[in-house]
């Protein structure tokens, strides 16, 4: 078992999340049934392979042109105003669960 | 009106020559949906009032003779995962259970333009994460074809309602088969593009760098249609490719005489059910008789792709779900202590047992110690597996295999065992993972009348040839 109840707790520390007991029990299992499938991939020699984050900067570029003058398309000038208009106050928080029609409410941040 | 097999062109001819109003067509479906979907469960809601509103701009322009769009009147289903603006979406998820979009998903919004009628928002796996459809919160789809087997998924509502015609036509997403796999298990046409090819603008991000928006339908015509409107740079996604968008429904009538298809054996290897390895065999003999020169090719990391994609996958999804936290919308837990108490109560209450498995892994896999063993590690497997197919396309103009080991399962089977759930993807992440296009067709039926699909892969931004291949195949069928 590489992953144990007390890593399990860590994570969903990390991930926000709480997780009952019993959903703890079951995170220990699927993880390590996954992580142990995911093994195989240490049989591979990638120290010379570089890592790939995504495709947009392999693929679809025009190659005659170099560094970030390939993106040009995807960029354009600063404009203060009039490029887009932001939402009205009360359509951002139409879907607040808890609103003081400026701001969204949430519980006290800091604790006494 | 025949709803059965109604195509695009049928539908909006109809429309056209009078012989049915949009307002009447839409109607008819909103009736076969009412009568039909109670035992298959493949929509969340219906948006009546915004199909109808439509139907009718669509009315009033065959009044006048006016000009009418490509996808005049044609009516169209909407996976949960796009978002519509005024029309709840939940992206099959309770924590989105009354979310109400300010505003639509660029793919709708070109579908609109072009004439279409929404009907609604199909059910799917919540946030797009399973394979079978049992993973939405609200209630499990069942495939058409049989209604004791699943339909697929994520996209299983999206499959469903075109092989049921409750649609004509469908939107989906594909982060790791979720178009493809419902596609052939419900036995209609699935089309995932290239990455970048469609913009992503309000698609309810799962994995960012291997999530895209395809079509479903009857037809690799439609497919075609369809793909035709929704393509293209979108000034609102960074990562839309300004790749010029040809027009593919001239495309697909092109000579398939000559072209070279490759066939990998590592898509032909254990696991793959002896039906289905001959429903592909007998397709790769039927495109040799029509013209096409079959070479042997090899996808060498093939084994490595299911590793590397679900890790790759849920560390983006454990960052893109980090913003459901019951602030600006979704789920809030009731009386909470804190801060930190209300984020994890209500991430607790609002995401199902899957979604919560795959944060988890990401989260594992993106933390300190871990980054390297398992993150970065499958960074570097994706450049060998993309490298894969750019070597074989050098050879070849596209690739033929199964889209699935199995035709439709039944429920409960693999719900249980995440890791047999993730191993029914092995033929569909490679294409993900190396952002090129795939698209699945019908090619034949198991003894027990199971749909059984064909993947077709082709190099990045040649949609035109995958969709050729399809349209060729279907014609000679």
């Amino acid at each position: 078992m590489k992953v144990t109840e007390k890593d399990v707790s860590y994570v969903a520390d990390l991930a926000n999340l709480e997780l009952t007991e019993q959903e703890r029990t079951r995170m220990v299992r699927d993880l390590n049934s996954i992580l142990g499938h995911v093994d195989s991939l240490s049989e591979l020699d990638t120290k010379n392979v570089a890592p790939m984050a995504q495709v947009s900067d392999r693929f679809g570029l025009d190659d005659s042109k170099q560094g970030s003058e390939r993106f040009a398309y995807a960029s354009r000038d600063d404009v203060h105003e009039g490029l887009r208009k932001s939402l009205p106050h009360d359509v951002a928080l139409a879907n607040a669960p808890d609103s003081d029609g400026t701001f969204f409410k949430v519980p006290k941040v800091i604790e006494k | 009106m025949n709803l059965r097999n109604l195509t695009i062109d049928a539908a909006r001819s109809a429309v056209a020559e009078g012989k049915i109003s949009a307002t009447a067509l839409a109607e008819s479906y909103f009736a076969k949906i009412e009568s039909d979907d109670p035992k298959i469960g493949a929509y969340l809601m219906l948006s009546k009032e915004r199909a109808l509103t439509k139907a009718a701009e669509v009315d009033a322009q065959v009044k006048k003779g006016e000009k009418l769009a490509p996808l005049a009147g044609v009516p169209v289903g909407i996976k949960d995962v796009l978002v519509t603006k005024g029309v709840r979406t939940t992206a099959g998820s309770k924590i989105l259970a009354n979310y109400i979009p300010p505003y639509d998903c660029t793919a709708v919004a070109r579908l609109e333009s072009a004439g279409a009628v929404v009907l609604g928002k199909l059910n799917c796996d919540e946030f797009a994460m399973g394979s079978s459809n049992e993973n939405s919160a609200y209630k499990p789809v069942h495939n058409p074809r049989d209604l004791s087997r699943v339909p697929g998924g994520s996209s299983g509502g999206s499959a469903a309602a075109v092989a049921a015609d409750m649609a004509v036509t469908t939107l989906g997403s594909d982060t790791g088969g979720s178009i493809r796999q419902p596609a052939s298990f419900c036995g209609v046409i699935g089309l995932k593009p290239t990455y970048g090819r469609v913009s992503r603008y309000g698609l309810i991000a799962f994995a960012s760098s291997l999530d895209n928006i395809g079509p479903f339908a009857k037809t690799a015509k439609d497919a075609a249609i369809m793909l035709r409107t929704i393509a293209g740079r979108d000034p609102m996604d960074s990562t839309s490719a300004e790749v010029p968008v040809p027009d593919y429904v001239v495309e697909i009538e092109k000579p398939v005489k000559g072209m070279k298809i490759g066939v990998a054996k590592e898509y032909f290897g254990e696991g793959l059910e002896p039906e289905t390895r001959a429903a592909i065999e007998a397709a790769i003999q039927k495109l040799a008789k029509l013209g096409c020169e079959i070479v042997d090719v090899s996808l060498p990391h093939t084994k490595y792709a299911i590793p590397a994609y679900y890790l790759v996958a849920t560390a983006e999804a454990s960052s893109n779900l980090a913003r459901f936290d019951g602030v600006r919308y979704g789920h809030r837990a009731n009386s909470v202590r804190s801060l930190s108490d209300m984020y994890r109560r209500s991430r607790d209450e609002g995401f199902g047992p899957e979604v919560k498995r795959r944060i988890m892994l990401g989260t594992y896999a993106l933390s300190a110690g871990y980054y390297d063993a398992y993150y970065l590690k499958a960074q570097r497997v994706r450049t060998l597996l993309t490298n894969d197919f750019i070597e074989a396309f050098k050879k070849v103009d596209a690739i033929v295999g199964p889209t699935c080991p199995t035709p439709a399962f039944k429920p409960g089977e693999k719900v249980d065992d995440p890791l047999a759930m993730y191993l029914a993807d092995i033929y569909t992440v490679t294409a993900n993972l190396a952002g090129i296009p795939g698209i699945s067709i019908p090619v034949g039926n198991s003894k027990e009348n199971l749909p059984i699909g064909m993947q077709i892969f082709g190099k990045h931004f040649d949609e035109a040839t995958i969709l050729r291949l399809a349209h060729a195949y279907e014609q000679a069928a």
